[in-house]
C-alpha cells in the first residue's frame, strides 16, 4: 500500500535526525505518540506533536516513561499505528512494557536516540550503549526488531521502515539512534506519498465466534481491535490459542513452550527477510569493520586510510541490528583475517560478531566511552593492528587477540 | 424422572463462562464487586462491544479476566496509563480500570494522579481490601493504621492513602465509596460514574478473608460483611479529608463528589478546532 498524501510533507529540508525521524513516523501512519520529554530525544516528539493535527494524530505527553509506554500499546489495540520518543534513562524505565508488547504480539515503535550512559550519563552527547538492551531488555523470551540509522535521511526512511516490519511481525521495532545523528542537520529529501511503501494494519475479517486470536499454527495472525465486538481478552500472563492464562502446572508448561517458541520463531524464521545490511568492498577484504549508527559513518574516513596504505578493507554495515546477521558473518569469518569492531561501548556488538565468527577470524573492538564519535585514527590503526599477523613464541600464528585488553590493560596501576 | 433443566448463570452473557471457576477465595468481596458492575453494564444497556476492561495485576487484576468484553491484563500499576491510550486512540470507547489499590494507588499511583488531572473519560473501580492479596498478604498504601501484614508483622506504622480525598485532590468528576456489603448501591454508583463524562473513581471496600481477615483474626467472608453491616455509615457529601479509615473503626460510604468539568477529548476538540488551519513553518528548501 502507499502512503497516504496528507501523512506526508513531501519537499526537501534542511532538518535534524529527530524532526526527519518525526516526518518519517506521520508519513507511515503513526497515529499516536504518547511521549515524554527526554534530552536527546525532545525535538524529534516536539516535530510530531506541532503537525499531529495535520495527520489526524493525536500525540500525549505522559507523566512518565513507563504510562507512555504504555498508552502506546493501548492506542496500538485501539487500531491506531502507535509510536513512543526516548533515551537511555526512559528507555531503561519502559523495559517492562516492552515485554508486555512483545507478549501481547502488538505492533509498535520505539525511537531511543541514544546518549551516553549508565544513568543519567552524558544527557546531550552521544553514545551507542544501549544495544543489547534493546534486544535483552525486558524479562523473558522475546524477539525484537532494531534499526539503526546513521543520517537524517536514514532517520527518515527507517522510520517508515520500522513500522511497517512491526505492522508485517508484529513486534515492537526500536530505531536505535543516536544524540549524533539525532542532532545533526542535514538534507533531508522526503518523497511523495507514492514513492512511500506503507504496510496497513492487517485486520482479521472472518467469523466472529471463530476468531483464535494467538493460533499455534501461525507465527503472525492477523489483529482485531478494541470495539469490534470480538471480546478479546489479552494478558501479559502466559496464555493459550484464546488468549486465556491457564489454571495447572502441566498446561502452563504446554502453553508457555507453544508461547515463547512463536514469539521468536516468528522473528528467528523470518531473518532473511528482516535483515538489511550495507557492504562496501568486502569481496577482496582481509579486513572487515562491522559498524552500526553513526560509526559507520566515522568508520568511512577510518576505512580510506586503510586502503591508502594498501591494506584490503572492507566495510559491513548494521542497518538491521537485531536480529543479528549470523549467516553473514560466519560466511566472511571463513574468508577473513579479522573483524574490527568499532562502536561507542565498551564492547555489546563485537561479541556478537565473536560469536558468529566461531574463532575463525580475529576480533578487534575498538571501544569508546561515548560524549562524542570516534576519532577515525583509532579504527585506523585498529585495522592496521588487524592486519599484522602476529605470531607467539613458537612462531605460529595467534588465533585470536582482544585488541581491548591490549589498549586498557596496562593503563592501570593497580588491579584491584 | 423429568430432564433437570441446564441453570443458566444470569451474568452468562457478561461472563467468559469457559473460565469459571475463578480464582477468588470463598468470602472474597471482588466477585461481589464484579456482580455489581456486570448489574450497572446491563442496567446502562451499553453497548457492549464498545466498552473495555483494563485491569493491571493483584487479585482485583484478574477481572479482566473474566468479563466478556475486550478486557486487558497489563503490568503491574499501568491499567489507566494504557487506557489513556485505547480512549485516545478510539475516543467511542467506554473504557473502564477495575484494579485493586496496591496497583492503582501504590505502584500505579502517578498515572491516577494525572488521569484525573487530565480528566481522561474513564471509570476507575478500585477495589480495596486493604493488603496486597495476590503475593500473600503484605501491607498496602491503604492497610490501617496498627493493622498486621505479613510485611508489618508488628503492626502498621504508615498512614494510609484516603483514595476519595486523593482523587478528589487531582481533579476527578466523580468518587464514591461503597463496601462489598452494599451491591445495590454499588452497583448505582458504577451506572452513574460510567455516566459521567470524565475521571470517575469508585472505591469498594472489599473483605479478604483469606490474608487480611486471617491475619488479623476478624473472621470469614461473613464476619466482615457483619462488620461493614454495624460500622458502615451512609453520608453523602462528606468532605473527603474526613474519609481516613481506621483498624476496625466507621468506615464512611456514600457518594462525595459529583461535578463539572471539561474531559480531555472535550478540550482537545476545542483546542484542535482552533488550531487546525495553522501549520507550522519548516525549514523546506526546495519542493522536488
Amino acid at each position: 500500500m502507499r502512503a497516504n498524501p496528507k501523512d506526508v510533507f513531501t519537499g526537501a529540508y534542511y532538518i535534524d535526525g529527530d524532526v526527519s525521524s518525526a516526518y518519517g513516523a506521520a508519513a507511515a501512519g503513526c497515529k499516536f505518540i504518547g511521549g515524554y520529554p527526554i534530552t536527546p530525544s525532545t525535538e524529534a516528539f516536539e516535530a510530531f506533536v506541532r503537525r499531529a493535527h495535520q495527520v489526524g494524530a493525536i500525540s500525549i505527553q505522559m507523566e512518565d516513561e513507563l504510562g507512555s509506554i504504555a498508552s502506546v500499546i493501548g492506542a496500538s489495540w485501539a487500531g491506531k499505528k502507535a509510536m513512543t520518543i526516548t533515551s537511555g534513562p526512559g528507555f531503561s524505565l519502559m523495559m517492562e512494557n516492552i515485554g508486555l508488547g512483545a507478549m501481547l504480539e502488538t505492533p509498535f515503535v520505539v525511537l531511543n536516540i541514544q546518549r551516553g550512559g549508565p544513568s543519567t550519563g552524558l544527557p546531550t552527547l552521544t553514545g551507542q550503549a544501549d544495544m543489547m538492551q534493546s534486544r535483552w531488555g525486558s524479562h523473558g523470551d522475546y524477539e525484537i526488531i532494531t534499526i539503526a540509522p546513521d543520517s537524517p535521511q536514514e532517520m527518515f526512511d527507517y522510520t517508515v521502515k520500522a513500522f511497517n516490519l512491526s505492522e508485517k511481525y508484529r513486534c515492537p521495532v526500536m530505531i536505535m539512534s543516536d544524540e549524533c545523528v539525532g542532532h545533526m542537520t542535514e538534507k533531508v529529501v522526503i518523497p511523495s506519498a507514492d514513492k512511500i511503501e506503507v504496510e496497513p494494519r492487517r485486520f482479521y475479517k472472518g467469523d466472529k465466534d471463530k476468531y483464535i486470536p494467538f493460533p499455534v499454527d501461525n507465527l503472525v495472525p492477523p489483529m482485531v481491535k478494541a470495539g469490534d465486538g470480538y471480546k478479546l481478552h489479552l494478558t501479559g500472563l502466559a496464555h493459550d490459542e484464546k488468549g486465556y492464562p491457564l489454571l495447572t502446572q502441566n498446561s502452563k508448561v504446554k502453553t508457555q513452550n507453544a508461547n515463547t517458541r512463536r514469539l521468536v520463531d516468528k522473528i528467528r524464521l523470518n531473518v532473511d527477510k528482516i535483515i538489511e545490511l550495507k557492504e562496501d568492498g568486502i569481496d577482496d577484504a582481509e579486513i572487515i569493520v562491522v559498524s552500526y549508527g553513526i560509526t559507520s559513518r566515522v568508520a568511512i574516513r577510518g576505512i580510506e586510510m586503510a586502503r591508502a596504505k594498501g591494506i584490503k578493507v572492507g566495510s559491513l554495515r548494521l542497518v538491521t541490528v537485531w536480529p543479528f546477521p549470523e549467516k553473514k558473518i560466519t560466511e566472511l569469518a571463513n574468508k577473513v583475517k579479522a573483524f574490527v569492531v568499532p562502536e561507542i561501548n565498551y564492547g555489546q556488538i563485537v561479541f556478537e560478531v565473536e560469536r558468529c565468527a566461531y574463532g575463525k577470524a580475529n576480533i578487534v573492538l575498538v571501544p569508546h566511552g561515548g560524549g562524542s564519535v570516534h576519532n577515525p585514527d583509532d579504527i585506523f590503526h585498529a585495522i592496521e593492528y588487524a592486519a599484522k599477523e602476529r605470531k607467539n613464541v613458537d612462531g605460529i600464528i595467534e588465533q585470536k587477540t582482544n585488541l581491548y585488553s591490549l589498549i586498557f590493560e596496562k593503563e592501570y596501576k593497580l588491579h584491584g | 424422572m423429568a430432564k433437570k433443566k441446564k441453570e443458566i448463570h444470569p451474568m452468562e452473557s457478561l461472563l467468559r463462562m469457559d473460565r469459571i471457576p475463578h480464582i477468588w477465595c470463598p468470602g472474597c468481596g471482588i466477585g461481589t464487586a464484579v456482580t455489581a458492575f456486570t448489574s450497572a453494564l446491563e442496567k446502562l444497556k451499553a453497548d457492549l462491544n464498545k466498552v473495555c476492561v483494563i485491569s493491571g495485576i493483584g487479585c482485583t487484576g484478574r477481572v479482566a479476566g473474566y468479563v466478556k468484553l475486550d478486557s486487558f491484563h497489563t503490568t503491574h500499576g499501568r491499567p489507566i496509563a494504557f487506557a489513556t491510550g485505547i480512549k485516545l486512540g478510539d475516543p467511542e470507547l467506554k473504557v473502564v480500570v477495575f484494579s485493586g489499590d496496591g496497583d492503582i494507588i501504590a505502584i500505579g499511583g502517578n498515572h491516577f494522579m494525572h488521569a484525573a488531572r487530565r480528566n481522561i473519560d474513564m471509570t476507575v473501580i478500585c477495589v480495596n481490601n486493604f493488603i496486597y492479596a495476590m503475593t500473600g498478604g503484605q501491607v498496602a498504601p491503604t492497610t490501617p493504621l496498627t493493622a498486621y501484614t505479613t510485611t508489618s508483622p508488628y503492626g502498621n506504622v504508615e498512614v494510609p492513602s484516603n483514595i476519595p480525598q486523593l482523587a478528589e485532590a487531582c481533579g476527578a468528576v466523580y468518587v464514591a465509596r461503597w463496601t462489598a456489603l452494599h451491591i445495590r448501591r454499588l452497583t448505582n454508583a458504577i451506572v452513574e460514574a460510567m455516566q459521567k463524562p470524565g475521571f470517575s473513581v469508585v472505591e469498594v471496600i472489599s473483605s479478604c478473608p483469606q490474608y487480611y481477615s486471617r491475619i488479623n483474626k476478624l473472621g470469614d467472608g461473613l464476619d466482615m460483611m457483619k462488620f461493614y453491616h454495624d460500622n458502615s455509615v451512609i453520608r453523602h457529601n462528606e468532605p473527603t479529608e474526613n474519609l481516613d479509615i481506621d483498624y476496625q473503626k466507621q468506615i464512611i460510604v456514600g457518594k462525595f463528589i459529583d461535578r463539572e468539568r471539561p474531559t480531555y477529548m472535550d478540550s482537545y476538540k476545542k483546542w484542535l478546532e482552533e488550531v487546525k488551519h495553522q501549520i507550522p513553518k519548516s525549514p523546506k528548501i526546495q519542493n522536488t
